[in-house]
């Protein structure tokens, strides 16, 4: 992965099938990126559910949360209704998983990312990074710990 | 290793004794199927264990994909102020499919609890904020779904079906 104090890679990817989002333009806040392998885990245990139940708590700490897979944009959008997310979800889709690897967290093998999180600083620095083991559904103890450390600065 | 954060405390609704050298800490939901498939199991091995077990439940409402869960959390501590929240509890764990605000006050109603202060309770920003704490301390815990244990403060990640679930926990009072 990228290690704390790298600048993060830009990039702009489809988030519904007609707005791109580009992250220097969230610039000024701070971004939590959570690569995850596909749309459509089981609902209760689900990472992007529980994200999207903390948009209140991640926006106290002024952070915007993005979910990136190698899902289309359709896929996406059909996924963001069904479960009502209210972040964006970015499909990493032409050239399949190009961000991904730029972020070193593309999985070769099974063609997805990795579970993976970055949380970027309002100048849009790496400042934490986790890898989750395969399967594992990180939580978000890790974010809310990096953000409160962001603070403490 | 993720640590409940923070630890069990007097604004919590416990089951037990207090005194109890293990300690179990629910994180649930109770519109979540798997938490109701955990409520049973819960109460045999709170039979099972007596006193040597005092056992907490935290709200952790995925209130997007579960449209009635948090106020059925709301619900439950409007019925602790009136001394009823296990009450409540498992009878809204006993009743899953039926959630909605009328539901919940009926009831309160069938509990005999002062129905009119319940309804005024429910409403109560503090209440709602007592549910917002708890799944903010349950992120901060780890929490990645629900039901979540904590046992003895520290996550529980292994299986709970009741016997694997109950041989573990006899295991540490060896």
């Amino acid at each position: 992965m990228l290690a704390a104090g790298t600048k993060a890679p830009d990039f702009s990817l489809s988030a519904t099938p007609d707005q791109k989002i580009q992250l220097s333009q969230l610039k000024g806040k701070r971004v939590i990126l959570a690569f995850y392998p596909a749309d459509w885990s089981p609902v209760c245990s689900d990472q992007m559910a529980l994200y999207n139940e903390m948009l209140k708590i991640f926006h106290k700490e002024n952070a915007e949360v993005i979910g990136i897979s190698v899902d289309s944009k359709w896929c996406h959008l059909a996924f963001s209704q069904d479960r009502k997310l209210h972040f964006p979800l970015l499909a990493d889709f032409e050239p399949k998983g190009a961000v991904a690897k730029a972020y070193d967290v593309y999985d070769e093998e099974l063609g997805e990312c990795k579970r993976a999180l970055y949380v970027l600083d309002e100048e849009g620095v790496i400042r934490w990074n986790y890898l989750s083991p395969v399967g594992m559904n990180p939580g978000a103890d890790g974010i809310l710990d990096a953000l409160e450390e962001m603070n403490k600065k | 290793m993720s640590i409940l954060r923070p630890a069990v405390n007097s604004k919590d609704n416990m089951q037990g004794s207090a005194s109890a050298p293990i300690e179990l800490v629910e994180y649930g939901d109770y519109q979540c199927p798997h938490c109701g498939r955990a409520y049973p199991i819960l109460k045999n091995i709170q039979a099972k264990l007596g006193d040597q077990l005092k056992f907490v439940f935290r709200n952790f409402p995925l209130s997007k994909i579960h449209p009635n869960a948090t106020h059925a959390a709301i619900a439950t501590e409007a019925a602790a102020r009136q001394h009823k929240f296990w009450e409540m509890h498992d009878y809204i764990f006993e009743h899953q499919n039926r959630l909605d605000d009328e539901s919940l006050l009926r009831y309160a109603t069938h509990l005999r609890l002062d129905a009119a202060q319940f309804a005024s309770d429910f409403e109560k920003q503090e209440l709602a904020q007592k549910v917002e704490d708890d799944f903010e301390s349950g992120v901060r815990s780890g929490v990645n779904g629900t039901p979540s244990f904590f046992i003895n403060g520290r996550k529980y990640d292994g299986d709970w079906n009741e016997a694997p679930f109950l041989t573990h926990l006899q295991s540490l009072l060896k």
